[in-house]
């Protein structure tokens, strides 16, 4: 990917996602982490090469929760399936399950404002799974968040996976988020980003809190923190 | 101020009225040290028969300007001529916030009408209103058509420029979303750009509104034909030599524009008091 000021920022990346897979890409800041998302949504068109993926099925979750501050929260969940022209009765039940789903119920008619950084996220995942969608792309969701939450959103985001069973492909800094999530983990070098190492990581679903304390998970976050220094230097 | 007047409980009674006495001392005070210096200047100064028609004493004005009521002095024909002003005002704002609000819309949507209008707005903001009244005479008449112009030339900048700004404030990963889900413009515009504008709107039109009261006076005093304005009413008054009535249209005018700005604040306060950090629960 070259962006038209000469910004090389992907050069030779290559993979694939399926159903039931989680993908994390983790990198230094700047190295096309967030473009490569850009691309595989379509907000953004590659310079070279190919990217297939059913557009018509994406959940996006930003950096920032982005909701609209006008709307309340059920009224925010509801917003894609507005943009989709949704049946009102449809999208009602939707939206409901959706709210409970993340643990939002007796929200609903709170405004963002009202809401802790932990909560907006939440309603930001709400409002991406009313659309059902096959593939889910994370740019650093929980990057604002503190430790504790953040755990928290990690557990809550598994069972959603587990439940749902869509692709995920996430992006973050955090070495543990990454091990934790997926099922397999992609380190990117320094712009221009390519893929330097892919590890499959070997533990089974649901994933429980203690895993992040086992001798294996502090092998894997090993071999992807040597990755990256290598690609710094 | 929304809290109540009448007394709290006991308990709560020194700290509230604590409160109140010292929030309400300093304007009172104000008021009163106004009035000491009016009447001494009044009654001192301006020694008796000669210039005190320059400064009536403020019961003077209250005597003739407020609690007389007849057709042809007193309250009434200042009451009635604000009516005429207030009307024209209310009529430029509206027809200002139309015009300006489309306007922005189409520079929002498209970069050359920007370029293409932006010029012109700010040309029509920098004109003085009063070397356009000769103009305005000769295209319109000397009617209340004239006068709504003129407020309408004032007031279409303020609107115009903080519309723009409010639907350009969106952020990009709003945008983001938006483009993901297939949105029209129609969509982005009513869903997205017009709701996150509505703060920069408000601010607007209290502007526009400001505007629009002063355009509406000096309009009155130019063109003359049609319903008689408050304006024109002052400008009677002043050559007529009848101080305390000349007065309390001036105070009765300021008053239209003190309510103008109220409501306005009241009414932005209301829609976005649950989103917006600029709206809070009190005014």
């Amino acid at each position: 990917m070259t962006f038209p000021d000469g910004t090389h920022a992907l050069d030779d990346v290559s993979f694939g996602i399926r159903r039931g897979e989680f993908v994390t890409v983790v990198g230094p800041s700047g190295c096309g982490k967030s473009t490569l998302l850009r691309i595989a949504s379509g907000l953004a068109t590659q310079s070279a090469g190919s990217c297939t993926i059913d557009r018509e099925s994406i959940g996006y979750v930003f950096q920032d929760a982005t909701l609209l501050p006008w709307r309340t929260v059920r009224r925010n969940v509801e917003l894609l399936g507005e943009l989709h022209e949704m049946p009102a009765a449809d999208l009602q039940g939707k939206v409901a399950d959706a709210i409970e789903l993340v643990g939002l119920k007796g929200h609903e008619d709170k405004y963002p404002k009202q809401l802790s950084g932990g909560m907006k996220m939440r309603c930001s995942l709400a409002r991406s799974l009313v659309m059902k969608p096959s593939v889910f792309l994370f740019d650093e969701p929980f990057g604002a968040l503190d430790e504790i939450t953040r755990e928290r959103l990690n557990d809550e985001l598994l069972s959603l996976f587990r439940h749902e069973n869509f692709a995920g492909l996430f992006i973050t800094h955090s070495i543990a988020e990454a091990v934790f999530l997926s099922t397999r983990v992609l380190v990117m070098s320094a712009r221009p980003g390519k893929i330097i190492d892919d590890i499959p990581i070997p533990f089974a679903y649901p994933r429980v809190h203690d895993i992040r304390y086992s001798p294996e998970f502090a092998e894997i976050s090993g071999r992807i923190s040597h990755g990256l220094k290598e690609a710094h230097s | 101020m929304t809290e109540p007047a009448a007394p709290a409980p006991v308990a709560a009674a020194p700290s509230r009225s604590d409160s109140v006495v010292t929030r309400l001392l300093p304007p009172l005070g104000m008021l009163a040290a106004v009035l000491a210096v009016w009447y001494f200047i009044s009654y001192v100064i301006m020694n008796e028969n000669r210039r005190r028609v320059a400064l009536p004493a403020p019961h003077t004005v209250l005597n003739d300007g407020f609690f007389t009521w007849d057709e042809r002095k007193g309250l009434r024909p200042i009451l009635d001529s604000m009516l005429t002003t207030g009307r024209v005002a209310l009529t430029g704002l509206v027809i200002a916030t139309i015009l300006g609000m489309l306007a922005a819309i189409a520079m929002n949507r498209a970069k050359w009408i920007e370029s293409a209008i932006f010029p012109y707005a700010v040309l029509i903001q920098t004109l003085p209103i009063l070397a356009l009244v000769p103009i305005i005479k000769i295209w319109f008449g000397a009617g209340l058509f004239s006068r709504t112009i003129a407020c309408v030339l004032i007031a279409i900048f303020p609107i115009i420029v903080n519309t723009l700004f409010g639907l350009k404030s969106a952020e990009r990963a709003h945008h983001d979303l938006f483009t993901l889900h297939g949105a029209s413009q129609t969509t982005r515009l009513t869903k997205l750009e017009l709701p996150g504008a509505l703060p920069a709107i408000f601010t607007g039109l209290r502007i526009a509104a400001g505007g629009c009261v002063i355009g509406a006076i000096v309009g009155d005093f130019f063109f003359r034909q049609g319903a008689i304005g408050i304006g024109r009413v002052i400008d009677n008054y002043q050559k007529d030599n009848r101080a305390a009535e000349l007065f309390a249209a001036a105070i009765v005018s300021s008053l239209f524009g003190i309510v103008i700005f109220v409501v306005f604040g009241t009414v932005a306060n209301r829609v976005l008091r649950n989103w917006h950090e600029s709206a809070r629960g009190e005014m």
